[in-house]
């Protein structure tokens, strides 16, 4: 048995003509933390996209926990409009389309690129909606209030969780209130909720300053340990990457590119042409 | 989490208030004549605020545009009404006139009433198996498309024996008729429906205050989010309308227990413009403003707008003041409320302790605010 929590296996993501993520295939590690990386309209937010049931792949496969969980191959028109590669490997297979929150329920969370906080609710009542999916109640006996100490469960973890976050002080605020980088991880705070094997973080430091980045990285890695957690986050700022990541993928028009430790990454030429060279111009 | 000293002072306050505002209405039975018109508005909003709140919860609280309030009401009228009517009745020939009653067989007021609602969520369950997992504005297309079906439905002559097909129903256990269990002393009937309604209500609210009122309130703001956080969208929405369902039935039934009789064309898809435009006056979103947008509607409508239909008003020999003048006034009035406040009466919020003490407070800041301006 292999230690990969996450597998993806030549997944295709195809618009139309676009073809937004084209055959990638990779591992993320248990324990890990993995990041993946590529310029703008890569196709990163796509595959996670693809990963977390938003979208169903064109083609390819998905496992999770040695467990297939998503999997795709071109059906209908598509089956003539496909440019992707791999078209007939997984035609006899079985499609498997599951909805985000059956996805959620496996254990994979995530946050995303524009944050989705929900707007009327609180700091604390975003956090504890999350709560909602391993909630023991039934609607009845939510109503009636007839499981007081599992309430009583859910209201304490999220108290906790927002200490973890600093964020205990804005438990009454109005989420979208907060300034922004505290937005970020109230967001990171509520993937949390849902007790989470794998966490899968859409540019967590985007608009954040040198600091920040800096801080939230020792964060992420300090979460990972306390929760448990393997970590697949998209990410531009390089100083980031280079420094907590054990792993590194980089995507440029959809395709892998490279893959390997951030030093093999630093160092590897078609890396450097696509996606730091520009980034350093 | 135990709750602070504030909440349970607040919780209390809150308590002492329902229970003053229902003794307040025994007394006033007790005191004012049966005939005047303020029981029968009282009456008549109390179920109306039942039908805009349990249609708040789906359109407000989840976030479902829905307009099938009156088909799902009409569904609960007629449950109730066949179901209690007195066997005797359907068998002999003064309400089922012209049909033979297919049904031989009656029921309680209270098990009419349960079945009432339970009917009308069997149908929104129903409904909502294809068009919820739809984008959802077929949901108002469907809903709407089968309050009109059903209107149609309940006056075909091939139901008849059912339905009484176009037909009045009565003789059903009305407001007036309600008596404490085992003994023959009557309810005040303003005093007993309120309280029904106010039953439900309360249900309503504790449902949107649990964990699941939470997940369509997450539903409402963000489904994606909501979908990515574990919700299962399908489920919820189904749920919220089948709940919200089982509420308008329940509130047919009230309904037809306040007019004495039920007849399908009173159902109609202006009832449902009705009950939104209750909603939408109230606030979307919030219960309390359910409540007090259907006392106000219904009493300019039918009670503090009516002098304006009495052609003796003449001014200044203007004949402006004949009848239909009142619906242009009530008009303009609601376009006022509209345009002063975006988010209706109440927007999203509550009337509870808390917020009427911040709400005087903010006005006392703001008095101390300009005082300091001119000084
Ligand atoms: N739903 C969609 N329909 C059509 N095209 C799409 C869709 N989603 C993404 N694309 C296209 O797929 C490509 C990859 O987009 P994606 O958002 O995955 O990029 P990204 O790597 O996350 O970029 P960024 O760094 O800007 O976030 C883009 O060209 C985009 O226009
Ligand atoms: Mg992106």
């Amino acid at each position: 048995m292999s230690e990969a929590l996450l597998r993806l296996e030549n997944v295709t993501m195809q618009f139309g003509g676009v073809v937004a993520v084209d055959s990638l295939s990779l591992e993320v590690e248990t324990g890990k933390i993995v990041a993946l990386i590529g310029p703008n309209g890569a196709g990163k937010t796509t595959a996670f996209n693809c990963i977390t049931g938003v979208y169903q792949p064109t083609n390819g496969l998905i496992s999770f926990d040695d467990k297939l969980v998503v999997s795709g191959h071109p059906t209908g028109k598509m089956k003539r409009d496909y440019k992707g590669s791999n078209s007939e490997k997984y035609l006899d297979k079985e499609i498997i389309d599951p909805t985000p929150d059956e996805i959620t329920r496996l254990g994979i969370a995530r946050t995303f690129q524009n944050i989705r906080l929900w707007k009327s609710m609180s700091v604390f009542d975003n956090v504890l909606t999350a709560k909602h999916m391993r909630n023991r109640q039934n609607v009845f006996t939510a109503t009636f209030r007839l499981d007081r100490a599992e309430e009583k469960r859910m209201r304490q973890e999220t108290m906790e969780l927002l200490e973890e976050q600093n964020l205990a002080q804005y438990k009454d605020d109005l989420a979208v209130s907060l300034p922004y980088g505290l937005q970020r991880r109230l967001e990171i705070a509520r993937a949390l909720a849902t007790d989470p094997k794998l966490l899968l973080l859409d540019e967590p430091a985007a608009g954040m300053n040198p600091q920040e980045t800096l801080e939230l990285g020792e964060f992420i890695v300090e979460i990972q340990k306390k929760h448990n957690l393997t970590i697949f986050m998209i990410e531009h700022h390089m100083d980031l990457v280079m420094r907590f990541c054990d792993k590194i993928y980089v995507i440029d028009f959809g395709k892998l590119i490279a893959g390997g430790t951030p030093a093999e990454i630093k160092n590897n030429q078609r890396v450097i042409d696509a996606y730091l060279g520009v980034a350093e111009e | 989490m135990t709750k602070t000293k504030e909440e349970k002072r607040d919780a209390i306050i809150a308590a002492c208030c329902i229970g003053a505002f229902y003794v307040l209405i025994l007394i006033l039975e007790a005191v004012v004549p049966a005939t005047h018109i303020l029981f029968s508005i009282l009456k008549k909003s109390a179920v109306y605020s039942l039908a805009a709140v349990s249609m708040n919860l789906l359109n407000g609280f989840t976030g479902l545009f829905s307009l099938g309030q009156a088909g799902f009401m009409l569904l609960g009228a007629y449950t109730y009404a066949i179901l209690n009517m007195p066997t005797e009745l359907k068998l002999g020939t003064s309400v089922y006139k012209y049909y033979e009653c297919a049904i031989h067989f009656d029921m309680g007021f209270l098990p009419s009433l349960l079945l009432a609602g339970v009917i009308a969520a069997v149908f929104a369950a129903l409904i909502g198996i294809p068009v919820l997992r739809l984008k959802s504005d077929y949901l108002a297309i469907a809903t709407l498309g089968f309050a009109e079906i059903i209107r149609a439905v309940f006056q075909w002559e091939a139901l008849g024996p059912v339905t009484n097909g176009a037909n009045i129903l009565s003789g059903f256990t009305d407001l007036n008729h309600i008596y404490i269990p085992f003994t023959k002393i009557a309810i005040p009937p303003t005093f007993f429906v309120m309280l029904l309604s106010g039953i439900c209500i309360a249900i309503v609210l504790l449902l949107i205050n649990s964990s699941f009122g939470r997940a369509f309130k997450a539903i409402r703001d963000d489904e994606i989010a909501a979908e990515a956080m574990g919700i299962n969208l399908f489920k919820h929405k189904e749920m919220s309308f089948i709940i919200s369902s089982f509420f308008a039935g329940i509130s047919g039934a009230l309904l037809a227990m306040y007019q004495f009789t039920v007849k399908a064309a009173t159902f109609k898809t202006a009832m449902t413009y009705e009950i939104l435009l209750i909603v939408v006056i109230g606030g979307i979103g919030s219960i309390s403003g359910s409540c007090i947008g259907s006392f106000l509607f219904i009493a300019c409508n039918e009670w503090w707008l009516r002098f304006l239909d009495e052609s003796s008003n003449n001014i200044a020999g203007l004949n402006i003041f004949r009848s239909g003048f009142r619906k242009v006034v009530f008009s303009l009035i609601i376009m006022v409320i509209v345009l002063f406040f975006r988010k209706g009466l109440m927007g999203d919020k509550e009337l509870t302790a808390k917020n009427v003490r911040q709400f005087i407070a903010g006005k006392k800041s703001e008095k101390k605010a300009k005082g300091g301006e001119k000084a």
